[in-house]
Formats: structure tokens, C-alpha cells, sequence
């Protein structure tokens, strides 16, 4: 599905990424983990569109095809979807408002017609079901005083509303406590399928108990220096990064 | 001939045409001869500094056009709000058009100005009220000089009238330049409580100039909601000098939607009169091109225990330039008095730009005053956040700008007024989006 090759991509002259190479495969999980400042948040921007980043070398390809002159919204009409570390609040959207808008979008960008207003509701209340959103918080302005748990919770419900077919979860734990974890974490689960994929983002192993990964990556330094199964991230929350720095480095 | 000139001259040939002796008569010679010393503003004045009429004076206008013009209504419904029921006063190049208005005697008049001026029966209420709010600057007294025809409004006291009342001046481009002068005049009698409407529109390409004088009475107790709709194409221009005049415990609120015209001047001035006033001044200005949009608000509080809100929101784009100038006189007198201001703008493209001022002159001590401008750009961050959703680029930047925009959208009380802005909004940033947020 995702398949990206010898990825090279920097910010402001700033060299991040240097010689990604990682595929993705419809019905797997990936975690991608590393030290603060290993370019994790950054892969993530780049896949999803992020004009800011300039890819200088290599290629992102989504079945089959090079998306790296695409706009964001076009990667996000092919089935890439980014869970934000930091979303961004938006006064005067709504949130029910907002994924009206996306969605109708993105029916447009295919060739349909708009998604009937009952479809629309229907679906609004099934997915907020799912990741326990009340309803009241559907017509608050997008993520504006929401808690941090509340806007990640919230970044799933996009998810699932739009039903990606590549979700990157980027620092999705960050800021959650159990509960929401929880919560969220089963709203992943429950969205994923044969056909779809995730790559995890994160600091910590803890959201690894509950969206298990069939594959970890250790980023450091703008390269993928370890790979491994789902144990590699139970070994780096044991014994951190350093003597994957050390191993690197020697 | 400059057109100041071609005015104070045609002055005379417009003496032909009206009651000589009238009360009204002895004000318009006054007037003329003020407008005769001043001429047009410059902008040598304060007042005028962001804003040039040069350019727009200089067309050869027709000042009175020679002909009636008569339109379908299937043609024009577009600019009316047509889904509910109103009373419409409206004209075609200056002259009174019946088959398209619904005016009223029962009760209440929505009539003429140029009935009143020639009948008996509002005798007295033209002497109590015009001119009475419209100060001399040379504009206003430009139009008093010419003072014939536009809206006639009175609300005696303890009426609710239940229908908006719509005021729209059409140009039909018969004239390869126009210049218009409508003369409305508005007085809200006690307990009364009255919605207005008022546009203009030009049908052509042809250059049209409207220097429109309103003055509006809100007597003890009365309501009043006017909401301006501007939206005329590109070779028109609007200086607008709408005066209120308030008594006590009275309401007013003047929403100001500005999206279209070459250079539109709003120069919008409350007076407050009594205790317990409020005075509500809302806008929101989009425009682009080469447009030019100026707000110059007045709030004049002169007694104790009232207030005042303003909240002016602008969006500009290509070449567009704004200008702010908000001026909050409170009087010694005015104690306890509560007046806010804010003005925030959005430029989108580098070369637009706005000019804001916001003026405060405050005698009393025991006041609540607040302003503020601000002038930012779209959130970079949001647009990607939106895009990384689905949203287009164009899609996401209009409903960041229509989420700005919609505080003010909010306090209009019709909702078909509301849903008209809305799609007008849609059309101005070229989207097809709901925004029902």
C-alpha cells in the first residue's frame, strides 16, 4: 500500500529525514518509535502532504502510484489520513460542520453526489458511538477548549468517519490518560481490517498494549535503524534508546 | 465643467422641479451654498486621509436622468428578499417605481419622500425631523441641496410591524453615468419596532454614483434593526450617510455587509439622547480586486447608562484596501456608560491592505470603554489541518473566513436575510459550500 524509498526531506534547509525506507502492506500495523527530534512527526507530515517539507530525494508511493507532487487533500481523497499530535482548534467550525464538509469533499473529488443529510446523521451517530463522543460536543467549534484527551478522541472519530485506508497516528497517546486510551485505542481497533493500515507514531510502548503492531521501527536521526517485531518496543520501554544509539554509532 | 460645478449649476434647473416656497426649500438653498463653499473631501481631511474620490469624480455624470426606466420584476427578484413577505419601496435611476413596490398607509406609512415633502399631512413631521440628524459636511449637504426623493418611513407609536421593509435603488445603465442622490428618512415613534432593508444595485456596467443620505429617529422605547446589503458590481460607487438619533431605552443596530462596489463609503453615525440606549454597529466587510471599502463610525454618547457595540470584520484580498475609522465620543454627562469596539481583519493576499483608527474621546470617569483591532492572515496550520482532511485549498480558506465572519452573522434577526448573506458570502469567495456551522 505505502511504500517508501531511500526518503530524503528538509525544512527550511534543515535536513530531517535521511534515506527512509519502509513498506506498508494493506492489514498490517507499524509502529514507528525514537528519541524526541528523531524525525518521527516529521515522516508523518511528509507522507500526509505538508507543503512546508521539501522532499529532496526518494519517493512516497500509495499503491503503486508517486504521490510526492500531490496536495494534502488529494493524498487525503486517495485514503491517507493523519491523527495530529496537536490538532488544531478551529473557532466557528463545527464539528459536525467540519466532517460534513470533508466528507462531501471528498465525494466530490471521486465524482459523487453529496452524502444525503440522514446518511450523513446516521453515520455522524454510529461513529460517535464508537469512540464514546457526546453528542452536545458535536456542535462545539472544532477542538476550541476541548482537553487534550478530547481532541484526540476526536482526531479518531475523523478517522473513522472518513475511513482511511492509510491512518498515521501521530503521538495519538500523547496526553491521554487510561480511560481515553482506552477509548481510542478501540476505536482503532475497531476500524481496522484486511484492507487497511496504520502506522503508529509514538514515545512509548503503553499504546502498543492496546494496538498491537506486527512491526516496530526505530527511528533515529532521520533513518529507520532497527526493525523488529512487537517485543522491540517492549525491549526500547526497558532499556530506552541510548543502546540503540550506541549500536548505530559503533 | 468638474462635477462640482455641473451640480451648484444644475441647482437651478432643479428649483424648477420642486416647491420653491417649502419649508424643505429654505434648507436645501442653505445646504447647496455649504456644499458650495466645502466641495468634495479630500484627503487633506482626517476624515477622508485612506480614502480618495478623485478618481470616482471625475466621470461625467448625468445628475438627472433624462428618461424613465422601467424593469420586470423577474429580472431584479434576485436582489430582493423575495421568500418573505416585505413592503418594498423601490426605485429605477432615482425615480419611483410603483409596479415593483408594496408601500402602506394602513397604520403605518412606507411611502415617498416625495409625498411627504408635497403633502399636508406629514407637514409636521417633516419639520420635526429632517435634516434634524444629518449634519452639514459637505456630502450630506450635497444631498439636502437635492433632496426629493428616496424612502418615507413613519412608525407611529405601539406598532409592531410585522413585515421587513425593503428599500432598494436600482440603476438601469440607460445613462452612461449616473449620479443618485436618495433622501430616506425613518421615524420609529414610542414602543414601535420596525426591520429594514436597503440596497442598491446597478443592472449595467455603467458608472453609477449614489450619495445616499438616511436618517433615522428612534423615539422612546423603539426598535430598530437596518441591515445595508452591499454587494453592487464593480463600476459602482456608495457613499452612504446614515444618521440615528435615539431617545431613551431605544434600540438600534445597523448591520453593514459589504462585498461588493468599486469604493463604498459607510459613513454611519449614532446619536444618543436619552438613558438606556444601546447602539449596535456590526459589518462585514469581503472584498477583492481592486474594491475599497471604508467604515467611518460615529457613537455620540451624550447621556447616562448606555451602550454601545461595535464589531467590524473584514476580509480583503487581491488589491483590495479597507479602512476602519471608529470615533467613541463620550460626553461628561455619560457616566456608567458601556461602549466596546473591535475591528478584526484578515489580509489574504500581500498587496491588500487596511488602514484602522479606532478614535476615543471619553469626558465622563465611570465608563467601561474597550477597543481593539487586529490585523492577521489564515491560519497556516488550520488550512493543512483542514486539506489533511479532504477540504480543498479554496474550500478551507472560505470556511475559515466565513467562521471569522460569523459573530457578526449571528446577531441578524431574519433568518432569510441571514441564509441570503451566507450564499452571497459563497459566491463572493467562489465556493459551493453550505457553511451551516
Amino acid at each position: 500500500m505505502l511504500q517508501i524509498k531511500d526518503l530524503h526531506a528538509s525544512v527550511e534547509d534543515k535536513t530531517i529525514l535521511r534515506g527512509i525506507n519502509l513498506e506498508v502492506k494493506a492489514g498490517e500495523v507499524h509502529a514507528i518509535m525514537g528519541p524526541n527530534g528523531s524525525g518521527k512527526s516529521t515522516l508523518a507530515s511528509v507522507i500526509a502532504g505538508k507543503e512546508e517539507y521539501e522532499i529532496t530525494k526518494g519517493d512516497i508511493l500509495f499503491e503503486g502510484e508517486n504521490i510526492d507532487e500531490l496536495a494534502a487533500e488529494e493524498r487525503a481523497h486517495k485514503g491517507i489520513f493523519m491523527s495530529f499530535q496537536y490538532p488544531v482548534e478551529i473557532p466557528g467550525v463545527s464539528v459536525t460542520n467540519f466532517m460534513k464538509t470533508a466528507i462531501n469533499e471528498t465525494r466530490k473529488a471521486k465524482g459523487l453526489e453529496d452524502m444525503p443529510a440522514n446518511e450523513m446523521l446516521k453515520l455522524i451517530r454510529e461513529k460517535s458511538e464508537l469512540l464514546e463522543i457526546d453528542r452536545k460536543f458535536l456542535s462545539r467549534s472544532l477542538n476550541q477548549g476541548f482537553s487534550g484527551g478530547e481532541k484526540k478522541r476526536n482526531e479518531i472519530f475523523q478517522m473513522a468517519m472518513l475511513e482511511p485506508k492509510l491512518a498515521i497516528l501521530d503521538e495519538t497517546d500523547s496526553g491521554l490518560d487510561i480511560d481515553a486510551l482506552r477509548i481510542v485505542a478501540n476505536g482503532v481497533n475497531k476500524l481496522k481490517s484486511k484492507d487497511n493500515a496504520v502506522i503508529v507514531i509514538t514515545h512509548y510502548q503503553r499504546l502498543l498494549d492496546y494496538i498491537v503492531p506486527d512491526f516496530v521501527h526505530v527511528l533515529h536521526n532521520g533513518r529507520i535503524v532497527k526493525s523488529g517485531p512487537k517485543e522491540l518496543a517492549h525491549e526500547l520501554e526497558e532499556k530506552g534508546y541510548d543502546w540503540i544509539k550506541e549500536e548505530v554509532n559503533a | 465643467m468638474d462635477l462640482k460645478e455641473k451640480l451648484v449649476s444644475s441647482f437651478m434647473a432643479f428649483e424648477n422641479q420642486v416647491d420653491v416656497d417649502s419649508y424643505v426649500h429654505g434648507i436645501r438653498t442653505e445646504a447647496i451654498k455649504t456644499f458650495e463653499t466645502t466641495g468634495f473631501p479630500t484627503k487633506k481631511e482626517e476624515a477622508w486621509k485612506y480614502t480618495s474620490l478623485n478618481k470616482i469624480l471625475k466621470q461625467d455624470y448625468s445628475v438627472f436622468p433624462k428618461q424613465e426606466n422601467s424593469i420586470e420584476y423577474r429580472d431584479v427578484k434576485k436582489y430582493l428578499i423575495h421568500d418573505i413577505d416585505t413592503y418594498k419601496i423601490i426605485f429605477i435611476d432615482g425615480k419611483y417605481s410603483s409596479h415593483l413596490s408594496e408601500t402602506t398607509h394602513d397604520g403605518i406609512d412606507v411611502c415617498l419622500m416625495s409625498a411627504a415633502l408635497s403633502k399636508p399631512k406629514y407637514r409636521l413631521v417633516i419639520e420635526n425631523y429632517f435634516n434634524k440628524a444629518a449634519t452639514n459636511d459637505s456630502l450630506s449637504s450635497l444631498n439636502t441641496a437635492f433632496s426629493s426623493e428616496g424612502a418615507f418611513i413613519h412608525i407611529p407609536k405601539n406598532k409592531l410591524v410585522e413585515k421587513p421593509i425593503q428599500i432598494v435603488h436600482f440603476s438601469t445603465g440607460n445613462e452612461s453615468a449616473l449620479m443618485l442622490q436618495p433622501r430616506n428618512l425613518i421615524v420609529v415613534d414610542e414602543n414601535s419596532h420596525v426591520q429594514i432593508i436597503e440596497r442598491h444595485q446597478s443592472l449595467t456596467e455603467n458608472s453609477v454614483l449614489t450619495n445616499s443620505v438616511t436618517e433615522v429617529f428612534a423615539n422612546k422605547r423603539a426598535i430598530i434593526d437596518y441591515y445595508k446589503i452591499q454587494n453592487d458590481n464593480q463600476k459602482a460607487s456608495l457613499i452612504d450617510n446614515t444618521f440615528i438619533k435615539q431617545k431613551q431605552e431605544s434600540h438600534a443596530s445597523v448591520h453593514t455587509f459589504t462585498f461588493g462596489g468599486n469604493l463604498t463609503r459607510n459613513n454611519l453615525n449614532f446619536y444618543q439622547h436619552g438613558e438606556r440606549i444601546d447602539s449596535t454597529l456590526k459589518g462585514v466587510t469581503i472584498i477583492g480586486d481592486k474594491q475599497h471599502v471604508d467604515h467611518n463610525t460615529l457613537v455620540h454618547h451624550i447621556e447616562p447608562n448606555c451602550e454601545s457595540h461595535q464589531d467590524y470584520k473584514g476580509i480583503f484580498d487581491d488589491n483590495a484596501t479597507g479602512v476602519f475609522n471608529g470615533k467613541v465620543v463620550v460626553e461628561k454627562e455619560a457616566q456608567k456608560t458601556n461602549a466596546f469596539q473591535a475591528n478584526n481583519n484578515i489580509l489574504v493576499s500581500d498587496k491588500s491592505s487596511i488602514n484602522t483608527k479606532p478614535q476615543l474621546e471619553i469626558f465622563a470617569d465611570d465608563v467601561k470603554c474597550s477597543h481593539g483591532c487586529t490585523i492577521g492572515q489564515l491560519d497556516e496550520d488550520a488550512l493543512f489541518y483542514m486539506k489533511t482532511r479532504g477540504i480543498p485549498e479554496k474550500e478551507a480558506k472560505a470556511l475559515l473566513m466565513y467562521a471569522f465572519a460569523n459573530n457578526v452573522l449571528e446577531s441578524v434577526k431574519i433568518p432569510e436575510i441571514k441564509a441570503r448573506i451566507t450564499k452571497l458570502i459563497a459566491t463572493k469567495l467562489g465556493v459551493n459550500i453550505g457553511f451551516n456551522l
